[in-house]
């Protein structure tokens, strides 16, 4: 069997708990098509290398660099991002209670990738203690520098709801 | 980013299949090669997604051999109880590689075939000077300008790079074995001999070929010889304390009988273009105490042929006091 290279791809994949299905050209990475092409602008353009974190969503549960994904390899996937948090009454997810609650932020620019790096670090069972919420956190640049506040607000979250 | 076109594999062999065209790139992951698109250091007009191949997927035990398939992330082999049974050096070197979402997504099999951090290798085309990786021929930046991080072992004139893989310095360390599918059918290669110095590329007439990978060729998965009695560690130094590349690394695994080494394995990381094993010191720890003060001298000696550049003298030291700290945490003593 010869395989066909096609210039652009049909991709059906959940997004915030929608179904949905969209066409794109294979090079667009996750991060661009959700914030050019689906207008959710939570996940941030930061480093565009997969440095910083600020574009941090979770695909099937587990947390990735959306500008080191690619649209295409997401089909058939589950994908969350922030705007996907909070309930259907808008009633705040408990680690975004917690950040807020924590003061565990500045600026609020890497806000989105921690919030959502935290909910699949306490999933993962990695929200022990500070050491371990710093080890598996670290992927999540803050400049602002609220990293104290920002693993209180995880181990708190974690307290209230605990991993695997 | 340059558009290319897509398509699924169904098989890895009709995967291999479409290698046959130079023009053709594999994703698995895709963190390593969607940065070399957008830098220019590799363009390809067809990318082929190897994701979804079950048959690449999975780590398993396998007679005395623990099998880890090309497609298995860094994060599931960190974890994984089979691995961290019986190779703790990969599991911790898997672990400490990168961040826990590149590690979501990174694979083993793309992870040895990342390419060098120099950062003169990694800027975005048009590159401002001349790398010989990027531009054959045209020169090395890093050797006349800055290269505290570079090689101390095997580079040339050419090109003063080091690879980064965490994860290639404890297969080598485990006598890992690469399988390979390729036009020709499977084949394996040694992790070990997987990459190549800048010394062994010239001398092989491919000054710039950088693994025993054939074109066209794709790595299935690795082979490790069962190890369990071993105590093995991954010791990495760095800038930060986590989410960095290596300054120096060092994989180490330990056999003891009454606080005497029987046998010994040891490889350095992030000192050459390939991880570095000291064979010398292997041959020589049997019988050693498992003390600071007996291994520093066996790792001398396996390091005496290290060439430093002007400006990374202290990677010599550095990397000895990574590999004696990594066989006594193997061995337990620290």
């Amino acid at each position: 069997m010869t395989l066909e290279f096609t210039r652009r791809v049909e991709v059906t994949l959940r997004l915030n708990g929608r179904d949905l299905t969209t066409v794109v050209s294979p090079r667009t990475t996750l991060l661009d098509w959700l914030r050019e092409d689906i207008g959710l602008t939570g996940a941030k353009k930061g480093c565009n290398e997969g440095a910083c974190g600020t574009c941090t969503v979770l695909v099937d549960g587990r947390r990735m660099n959306g500008c080191l994904t690619l649209v295409v390899q997401c089909e058939g996937r589950s994908v969350t991002t922030v705007e996907g948090l909070a309930g259907a009454g808008g009633e705040l997810h408990p680690v975004q209670q917690a950040f807020a609650e924590f003061d565990a932020f500045q600026c609020g620019y890497c806000t989105p990738g921690q919030l959502l790096s935290a909910v699949a670090c306490i999933a993962e069972g990695h929200a022990a203690d500070d050491a371990s919420v710093r080890e598996w956190m670290s992927g999540n640049i803050c400049r602002c520098s609220a990293y104290p506040q920002i693993t209180a607000a995880v181990l708190a979250a974690a307290r209230k709801e605990p991993g695997r | 980013m340059r558009d290319f076109a897509y398509a699924r594999a169904g098989t890895a062999e009709s995967a291999v299949r479409t290698l046959a065209d130079p023009g053709t790139s594999v994703i698995a992951g895709g963190t390593e090669l969607l940065n070399w698109f957008r830098l220019g250091i590799a363009a390809a007009d067809n990318v082929v997604d190897i994701g979804g191949l079950d048959e690449l997927r999975g780590i398993a035990s396998d007679g005395g051999d623990l099998r880890i398939g090309a497609l298995a992330t860094l994060n599931e082999i960190g974890e994984h109880p089979l691995v961290t049974q019986a190779a703790g050096a990969l599991a911790s070197a898997c672990l400490q590689a990168a961040s826990a979402q590149i590690r979501n997504r990174a694979t083993i099999g793309g992870n040895v075939l990342q390419r060098t951090r120099c950062p003169y290798f990694r800027a975005e085309e048009p590159l401002p000077w001349p790398c010989n990786k990027r531009d054959p021929d045209s020169g090395c930046t890093s050797l006349a300008g800055r290269h505290e991080r570079q090689a101390i072992f095997g580079w040339t004139q050419d090109c003063v790079a080091v690879q980064p893989s965490d994860p290639a310095v404890a297969l080598a360390m485990l006598d890992a074995q690469a399988d390979v599918l390729g036009p020709a059918g499977p084949r394996t290669i040694p992790m070990r001999g997987f990459h190549l110095t800048q010394r062994e590329a010239a001398d092989a007439g491919q000054p710039m070929r950088e693994t025993r990978l054939e074109p066209g060729e794709l790595i299935t998965g690795y082979r490790l010889p069962a190890s369990v009695a071993d105590g093995q560690a991954y010791v990495k130094v760095r800038e930060r304390a986590s989410y960095e590349y290596a300054i120096v690394s060092a994989a180490a695994s330990v056999r003891l009988d009454r606080g005497l080494i029987t046998t010994a394995r040891v490889a350095l990381g992030s000192v050459a273009q390939r991880p570095w094993p000291l064979t010398l010191a292997e041959a020589e720890l049997p019988g050693t105490p498992l003390t600071r003060e007996a291994l520093i001298p066996v790792i001398e000696r396996a390091m005496a042929d290290a060439a430093p550049l002007p400006q990374n003298g202290f990677k010599v030291t550095m990397a000895r006091n990574a590999a004696v700290r990594a066989l006594l945490v193997a061995g337990g003593a620290s």
